[in-house]
């Protein structure tokens, strides 16, 4: 029987440190590890004891790519807590700043570290060699979504401007204005976008995921919901741990996440998507289907055209509340400490993103758990590897790595966040 | 004249720093025309072998594995630069230091038996010689942009290493401290990210972390006076930067 062995000892494009290992015996795949390495940094434990004002901040260097999931996540529950609630003012500019944050994330993710797989090429500097204009599109897109936070929360990697009941400052209406004609562009650039990614060669696969995320009644979800899932779960946010656990497996620092009977589920884009499709807008709609997706996508590869559509979304949103914009005033609410335990669940680009706090009298911090999107989607992670190796044993080693890498990109990983390294060992028995 | 190599690692970190330099969107496609980026797992699968003229280390060493790393990617470095509050000062995740790390394990893992860990995180120049520092949680784009134009250029970045109160002052923006009683670090926190937090009415969290010569003792000293708590005091110096020594020391006089 052949023995077939793939290593990668250090995937690239992707945020952290993290590996894979795959054993094939013949045209059997005996094992999958998804592997992090990231080395811990215990942010849950270095919360206590420190001030509840002080969560945003300290969770947002959990991950550069996703700061606002975290700040906002860290205020809802704070807020919930002290048993405040911030003004519609002050919310539809916690919005405008999350659509910032989902533009220049799904951006950089589409454009520079998973398109590369679909055209056979390593990087975005390389596809600037075959299709500039692409590449100078995509950049303008992803400098949009920076300048979108740069304005609101002083700047786009660890914003400073945004607190515990609201911001520190309101953004001045000229300056908020000013961003109107770059978001104009913005709707059509994306759009186009997509449709170039859609015309990209995209490999057959599809799984019946279960797909979990936020669910309005009347809006995409970005910070308010319900939980629910395809297969009928709706619950409230605090009910979260109730019915989501969380399993320490050996070969990984990041904590595995399943439901309450032991399956996987998956958190993103393909779960908005499919769990909310009727509440996108309708040009974004338009938009998913002229690249002929349909209001559910199972295969997992189209993620990349599912987060061209969310991108263009969030443009739409941000403009629209843009042009709809009242400087909140004032700008934060008062927060008045009390003891108390609060939730809040948010969706972070890379999914649903859950925290809970319980803080003293004092308003001090006496424990936290944060549960970051690619813990939850690290066994379904490995269960995708697992199809995709068994339906293309027939591929050479350097094809399959190739595929892997890929498949595991389809996640958008963020290997900081759930905790870092990741290295890609392929076995064949 | 062949291009200059660089390499971008990271160790302990959010990855923040190192986005910096992809969130160059308007220099990056140029920046790849002098420089030939060599080694950037982050950004591009295209891997080669040093050595490298210019590493640039984004992190902190919080396990034994990196702390062997990271002499091997000095040896391949003819210059290495560290780049943000981990690499310099330890991170946020320095405020193990301060504690038992066994016991944090056992907090956050249901297996401490599989994590392998420091029990402190530490700055590269803990580690290794270094050739150059550029500070701030996350580090700033304008600093990076003349970092790298003026390493291209063969001279020296020119790089503040002042106040923050400095860029008030540049910028017209009233005293936070004087004007309404809130405590700031920017008396002891080194300029260059471009007056973020005053400019918003907060007091400046010291994400750049102190400046040479700073006076921690007397800043802490007006703190008391506005009557913070000695907790909130050694908390303020003990953030982003609880590695960097004149701020580790002033936190442990609060202890």
């Amino acid at each position: 029987m052949t023995e077939r062995r793939i290593k990668v000892d250090a995937l690239a494009r992707v945020e952290g440190e993290g590996a894979l290992y795959v054993k094939i015996a013949g045209e059997r795949v005996e094992k999958v590890e998804f592997r992090i390495f990231e080395p811990p940094r215990y942010f849950e434990a270095l919360l206590r004891g420190r001030a509840a004002a002080e969560a945003p901040d300290i969770t947002s260097r959990i991950c550069g790519i996703c700061p606002i999931a975290y700040i906002m996540g860290a205020c809802q529950a704070m807020e919930s807590a002290l048993g405040v609630e911030v003004t519609p003012e002050i919310d539809a500019l916690r919005r405008m700043i999350y659509c910032g944050e989902w533009i220049q994330s799904h951006v950089l993710h589409a454009a520079m570290l998973h398109a590369p797989d679909f055209l056979g090429l390593h990087d975005a500097i390389q596809i600037s060699g075959v299709a500039p204009d692409l590449v100078r599109k995509a950049l303008r897109l992803k400098k949009l979504g920076n300048t979108l936070m740069e304005v609101i929360g002083g700047r786009s990697v660890h914003p400073v401007n945004t607190r515990v009941g609201g911001f520190y400052a309101a953004p001045p209406e000229a300056k908020i204005a000013a961003l109107i004609p770059e978001l104009e562009w913005g709707v059509e650039a994306a759009r186009e976008v997509a449709l170039d990614f859609a015309a990209f060669d995209i490999p057959e696969d599809e799984e019946d995921y279960t797909f979990v995320s936020l669910i309005h009644p009347d809006e995409y979800p970005i910070l308010h919901g319900r939980i629910g899932s395809s297969r009928g779960l709706d619950i409230a946010v605090p009910e979260f741990e109730d019915q989501f656990v969380e399993t320490h497996v050996p070969h990984s620092t990041a904590l595995h996440g399943h439901m309450a009977d032991g399956s996987s589920y998956l958190v993103g884009p393909l779960a908005r998507y499919a769990n909310n499709f009727d509440r996108l807008s309708p040009a974004a709609q338009q938009t998913a289907r002229d690249c002929g997706l349909g209001d559910v996508v199972r295969n997992p590869y189209k993620s990349i055209i599912v987060r061209m559509v969310e991108v263009q979304y969030a443009i739409e949103e941000a403009l629209r509340l843009a042009r709809a914009y009242v400087p909140p005033a004032p700008p934060h609410i008062a927060t008045p400490p009390r003891a108390g335990r609060g939730a809040g669940c948010t969706e972070a680009p890379r999914g649903l993103c859950y925290h809970s706090y319980e803080i003293d009298g004092n308003a001090h911090i006496l424990s936290a758990r944060i549960v970051p999107p690619t813990s939850q989607n690290q066994p379904q992670i490995e269960a995708d590897l697992h199809r995709v190796v068994s339906a293309n044993t027939a591929l050479d080693d350097a094809a399959l790595k190739w595929r892997c890498e890929q498949t595991i990109r389809n996640y958008d990983p963020c290997i900081s966040c759930s905790t870092h390294f990741l290295k890609l060992t392929v076995e064949r028995d | 004249m062949a291009k200059p190599k660089l390499a971008v690692w990271k160790f302990a970190s959010c990855d923040g720093c190192q986005l910096t330099i992809l969130d160059l969107e308007d220099e990056l496609l140029d920046l790849a025309e002098v420089i030939d980026i060599s080694h950037f797992l982050e950004a591009s699968s295209a891997i080669e072998k040093g050595p490298y003229d210019l590493s640039l280390v984004e992190g902190s060493v919080t396990t034994a594995e990196d702390a062997e790393r990271i002499k091997a990617i000095r040896a391949q470095s003819k210059s290495l630069v560290v780049i943000g509050a981990c690499a310099t000062a330890g991170g946020i995740q320095a405020l193990r230091n301060y504690t038992d790390v066994a016991g944090l394990t056992r907090a956050v893992y249901a297996h401490p038996e599989y994590i392998e860990t420091l029990a402190t995180s530490t700055p590269i120049s803990d580690h290794v010689e270094i050739d150059g520092e550029l500070h701030g949680c996350p580090v700033s784009k304008a600093q990076v942009i003349e970092f790298l134009t003026a390493t291209l250029a063969g001279r020296k970045p020119r790089l503040p290493d002042v106040a923050q109160c400095l860029e008030c002052k540049q910028a017209g923006t009233a005293c936070v401290m004087v004007r309404d009683g809130t405590p700031c670090m920017g008396p002891v926190t080194r300029a260059g990210c471009g007056n973020l937090c005053p400019a918003v009415g907060r007091g400046c969290y010291g994400c750049f972390g102190p400046f040479t010569g700073a006076n921690t003792g007397a800043l802490a000293a007006d703190f008391a006076r506005l009557g913070v708590p000695a907790p909130e005091i050694r908390d303020l110096f003990r953030s982003f930067n609880a590695a960097a020594p004149e701020f580790e020391a002033e936190s442990r006089a609060h202890d």
